[in-house]
């Protein structure tokens, strides 16, 4: 490649709002029911059926814009996004075209190229559509309303991303700041935060962006990377070998990690969007704002400051805590359970790390109860077990959030305070390694390390790792 | 005198004196339906079986004193567009083919607390678009004065249904004139009431800015009877409005001294039938006769309503009816190649000639390039109507003219060309773009003896003052039934309790 | 006529209206649709500068429900109607090439 291109990325992000309801009728949002049972005439697009708009979504949709830097329409409408698909009853969408509920926002990201701003075209509410299942027995598609309704909001942003790096890193902003308000628990495996990708190249320093597309049916980070990759390389091969690119949707398979296009015939991609006369404006009073501003929980550079200001916390702490709301929330309710911030915390920063790697989760995907790390740290302040054992008992806490006392109890893995059999072991392990015993004499502390850790073994961990080192210290030393 | 020649309010009375039954009265409305549908076609589905049962039920709650409002046990018919549990709905189109709504317009369920028995559905222009019920896909309604000539539209069933005494009262619905133009036609009284006095839920939109549901009847009388009945203000439609002015019946008195009434002189020139501009007139008269102050004003934009009417209520009508696409209900091609193919030519079998007119159109004025030449300009002309009535109802409390330029056309004629039918709406349609309320009371008959309307339009929220107008007009003279619906009537008194056969459960289709 | 509709319009309004009209009906249309549109541009006769446009005729606003779920299982009304089903869902042809 001779030439040097440019990446110019902005993405329109939609996120599935936490109401428990839909976004215009009474039907519940809850995840994974069974066909079609949330579901009623206006959002399955009955006949004479009329929409009436959740006030949760104008709340929830206003706290994002907010707490992302933008300015709030005060007077803002709904209005129709015509096309026909079987997923979308109505054959229309009902979204906010001419006047959106925020505009002209900003989030920082902090990327290894440093630090910079990106910038939020505009943020709208608009309902989501439903599922289409594919039956292969039959070469027919079946259609489930009970996703349709369900509120959405699309944040667009400004074509300010250059990289794939920080893309993600924009994302994540975004995920946090969502998660942190509680307006959304923005799963992208469930879809409940979807990404599409608007991209184009442009040599470096030409002044116009080039063509651009737009990639769909992105579902996970790692799908969106390679995205990126997949459609920087083909665009710049097309212009390359001298042809251009067209202005299209794409659909991205990261199976077979390349994309096609989604164009039809029938599809005119002229959307016809004309204000809903079944609805009525949205007027935000001064009011209405400062009280959504002041609801606005603490946000996670207010309680990074507070865990190192309150807890003692190390930045670096703080900061992997605080990265996840879930994460945090679970901190925050174990140590309000056993007052005991920094045994928390690298509880969380070391086991719970090292699991979530192992089994490649997010921390939104931890399921155990805050009670029951409490406990497994109660336990261990009283020298019921040790923390070998411990590490082992937060491994099924962790797994299966069994309650540690009993689990405990049931294993038989208590501390043995027993004196006499700690004594008759380490007896006999000394017995058996006179060498060790002599190397110690003569001033090599490690080879007391080596008994330790037998008489660990030969104790099955319960023994408490003080005691032992203690009495096998003592009898060497005879 | 037949019970049939009764108006709504006077056979409640009856009803609730023991003199008549719900059955006989349930029963005498089936029974000239039997002898004049044949002749009219003024409904879709007749509910036989259901009017019967419910007419049992119906009885028993006003014998044991739960049902006890004017309207209780007196038999309605309902427009096709407006949605009823179980009890087929079609909108006059073969795109609803089969489609029975699981739930009941809001507006239908004010009225059966009240005690209402529903004979059936009646026939209009496929989706609520015409203007004399002949582009219904179940066949054209005729005019019970002469059934040589159109009953009007869109809810010329129901109108024909109320003349013919095949019902006591009906609902209509109205989106530029399709409750006041056939009431006009078929010299009945009707009121489209002001935009989010009755909840559209569960009404089939045609243009979802512009409808309203309204009443048809007798006389003054029952119209602002029924309209207290069924208007709510209803969490479930957006855009009703919670009034608390809802006692129509209270401004029934005849007394319009003092009463500032406008005749607007644009509705007056070119194109008015010289017979009907004579009744309007001689209307006019009587009301300041009475004591009103009746005077000349230009209203101005008269021509104008029209030509933003078609892109609005087109445009939305294109949104509206996109629903209707062979998935969730109605009618689905037989045989098709793909998706699109199913929508394709679901629609294009579903829908009739006019409907596919108007969302052509309407899609079209909603395409990229022309939002703002089209639909935009027509929005803007929509408030300076607004404010050419604004104006006009600084100075005057009701404003008077005709329902139509026309008596009812001929069979055929009308259709022949498309244009000249939507001008003929050039008095009615303003009154939707402004959402004023309006009403047409019978006036006299031309020489061949049909019916003419006066219309009376208030202010928004001033019902009560054309109510006011239309009764103190109304006093002036008698009630005329076509002698169709007298004749039949006479003969179910003679014959007694005429033999009721096995209903058409499944309504009707062309299948 | 001042409104000439091309073939190409009324082809790519059927695409949007999802209507297939027949080679008569599509002639029809063409007139229809002309005309019309010629009626309509005598709304250029008016001067709309500085008029909003009006689409609800009173200034209402903030019509809102509460965040409560009052619908319970409808899936059987839903379904009532629908000219094909399968499994508790609404039968469609396939959307995927």
């Amino acid at each position: 490649m001779s030439k040097q291109y440019e990446t110019v990325i902005g993405l329109e992000v939609h996120v599935e709002l936490a109401t428990k309801t839909k976004i215009f009728c009474g039907c519940s949002t809850e995840f994974g029911s069974a066909p079609n049972t949330h579901t009623c005439p206006v959002c399955t697009g009955m006949p004479g059926s009329l929409p009436v708009l959740n006030k949760q979504v104008v709340e929830y949709a206003m706290a994002v814009g907010l707490a992302t830097n933008c300015g709030i329409n005060q007077y803002c409408k709904f209005d129709r996004k015509n096309y026909f698909y079987p997923d979308n009853p109505q054959n229309y969408q009902i979204s906010q075209l001419y006047l959106p509920i925020c505009h002209d926002g900003w989030v920082e990201i902090e990327t290894a190229a440093g630090k910079k701003k990106v910038g939020i075209h505009e943020i709208h509410m608009e309902e989501d559509a439903g599922k289409l299942i594919h039956d292969e027995w039959e070469d027919c598609s079946l259609v489930d309303y009970n996703r349709s309704g369900v509120p959405l909001i699309e944040i667009v942003s400004e074509p300010d991303m250059r990289s794939a790096d920080e893309v993600i890193a924009y994302l994540e902003k975004l995920r946090l700041i969502i998660q942190y308000l509680g307006a959304s628990d923005c799963k992208l495996q469930e879809g409940s935060m979807r990404a599409d990708v608007n991209l184009s190249v442009r040599e470096v320093g030409a002044p116009e962006f080039g063509t651009r597309t737009e990639m769909k049916n992105l579902n996970s980070f790692k799908a969106i990377a390679r995205a990126i990759e997949g459609e920087r390389t083909r665009q710049i091969e097309l212009l390359e070998d001298g042809r251009t690119v067209t202005q299209e949707t794409r659909r991205w398979d990261d199976n077979k990690e390349s994309s096609h296009a989604m164009r039809s015939k029938e599809d005119a991609q002229d959307y016809r969007y004309f204000p809903d006369p079944d609805l009525v404006p949205v007027r935000i009073s001064d009011e209405w704002m400062e009280r959504v501003r002041e609801q606005q929980p603490e946000l996670r550079t207010e309680k990074l400051a507070r865990y190192e200001a309150e807890y003692g916390l190390p930045q670096y702490d703080a900061g992997i805590l605080t990265g996840s709301k879930h994460l945090a929330d679970v901190f925050e309710q174990t140590v309000a359970l056993c007052g005991r911030p920094k045994e928390v915390s690298n509880w969380l920063m070391t086991e719970a790390m090292r699991l979530l790697k192992e089994e490649e989760q997010e921390p939104e995907d931890m399921k155990f109860a805050p009670a029951h790390l409490a406990a497994l740290i109660g336990l261990v302040d009283t020298g019921v077990i040790n923390r070998t054992v411990a590490r082992t008992v937060f491994e099924a806490v962790f797994k299966e959030d069994v309650d540690p006392e009993r689990y405990v109890e049931e294993k038989g893995l208590r501390v043995v305070n027993d004196e006499g059999a700690l004594k008759q072991v380490i007896e006999e392990l000394l017995a058996a390694n006179p060498q060790s015993v002599a190397d110690f004499q003569a001033g090599k502390e490690k080879a007391m390390g080596f008994i330790v850790g037998q008489t660990m073994r030969a104790m099955k961990g319960k023994a408490d790792p003080a005691a032992v080192n203690a009495m096998v210290r003592e009898l060497m030393s005879r | 005198m037949s019970i049939l020649d009764l108006t709504a309010v006077a056979l409640g009375k009856k009803i609730k004196a023991g003199e008549v039954t719900v059955v006989e009265a349930t029963k005498a409305a089936l029974t000239q339906m039997k002898t004049l549908e044949p002749t009219l076609n003024c409904y879709v589905t007749i509910d036989e079986a259901g009017a019967l049962k419910r007419a049992e039920e119906v009885q028993k709650q006003i014998d044991d004193g739960t049902l006890s409002g004017p309207l209780a046990g007196v038999p309605v018919a309902i427009k096709d567009n407006l949605c009823t549990e179980g009890l087929l709905t079609t909108c006059s189109s073969r795109i609803l083919y089969n489609f029975k709504p699981t739930y009941t317009a809001e507006a239908v369920k004010n009225l059966e607390a009240a005690g209402a028995v529903i004979l059936g559905k009646t026939n209009m222009d496929e989706f609520a678009m015409g203007s004399t019920t002949e582009t219904s896909a179940y066949g054209e309604t005729k005019n019970p004065w002469n059934p040589e000539h159109v009953p009007g539209g869109s809810s010329g069933g129901s109108c024909a249904a109320v003349a013919a005494n095949e019902c006591f009262y009906a609902l209509g619905s109205d989106t530029g004139g399709s409750i006041r133009q056939p009431s006009s036609f078929c010299g009945v009284t009707g009121i489209k009431p002001t935009y989010g006095t009755v909840s559209r839920y569960g009404l089939i939109a045609y243009g979802s800015s512009l409808d309203q549901i309204g009443p048809v009847a007798k006389d003054v009388t029952d119209c602002a009877t029924i309209l207290e009945t069924i208007a709510s203000y209803d969490k479930k439609d957006s855009t009703s409005v919670d009034r608390q002015d809802c006692d129509f019946t209270s401004a029934l008195v005849d007394d319009v001294k003092g009463m500032r009434i406008g005749i607007p002189k644009d509705y007056f020139g070119a194109g008015l039938n010289a017979e009907v501009k004579e009744a309007i007139l001689a209307a006019a008269k009587v009301l300041e006769e009475k004591g009103a102050i009746v005077e000349e004003f230009d209203l101005s934009l008269v021509e104008y309503a029209i030509p933003a009417y078609y892109v609005i209520a087109s445009a939305e009508a294109s949104s509206n009816l996109s629903r209707f696409d062979g998935v969730k209900y109605g009618y689905r091609t037989k045989a098709y190649d793909g998706l699109h193919s199913m929508y394709k030519k679901s629609r294009s079998e579903g829908f009739g000639p006019e409907v596919k007119r108007r969302i052509m159109l309407g899609s079209f004025v909603l395409s990229s390039g022309y939002y703002d030449a089209y639909y935009l300009k027509a929005l803007r002309t929509k408030a300076l109507i607004k404010q050419a009535f604004d104006k006009a109802f600084k100075n005057y409390d009701v404003i008077l003219g005709p329902a139509a330029p026309t008596t009812a056309p001929k069979l055929g004629e009308s259709l022949r060309d498309p244009l000249q039918m939507y001008l003929g709406d050039i008095y009615t349609i303003s009154v939707n773009l402004a959402g004023l309320p309006g009403m047409t009371v019978p006036c006299g008959r031309d020489a061949k003896g049909l019916p003419i309307g006066l219309q009376l339009i208030g202010d928004c929220f001033q019902e009560k003052k054309i109510i006011r107008a239309g009764y103190a007009y109304e006093c002036s003279r008698t009630y005329e039934a076509p002698m169709l619906a007298k004749q039949a009537a006479d003969a179910v008194r003679i014959t007694g309790a005429a033999h009721i056969t096995g209903a058409e459960e499944e309504g009707r289709s062309d299948e | 006529m001042a409104n000439i509709i091309s073939d190409e319009t009324i082809e790519y309004v059927g695409i949007l209206a999802k209507l297939e009209l027949s080679a008569a009906e599509k002639e029809e249309a063409k007139k229809d649709m002309g005309r019309m549109l010629d009626y309509i541009d005598q709304l250029n006769e008016l001067d709309t500068t500085g008029v909003e446009p009006m689409s609800h005729v009173f200034p209402v606003s903030n019509v809102f429900r509460e965040d409560v779920v009052t619908n319970g299982d409808e899936r059987d009304a839903t379904l009532a109607n629908a000219p094909e089903k399968k499994d508790g869902a609404f039968k469609v042809p396939k959307t995927v090439e």
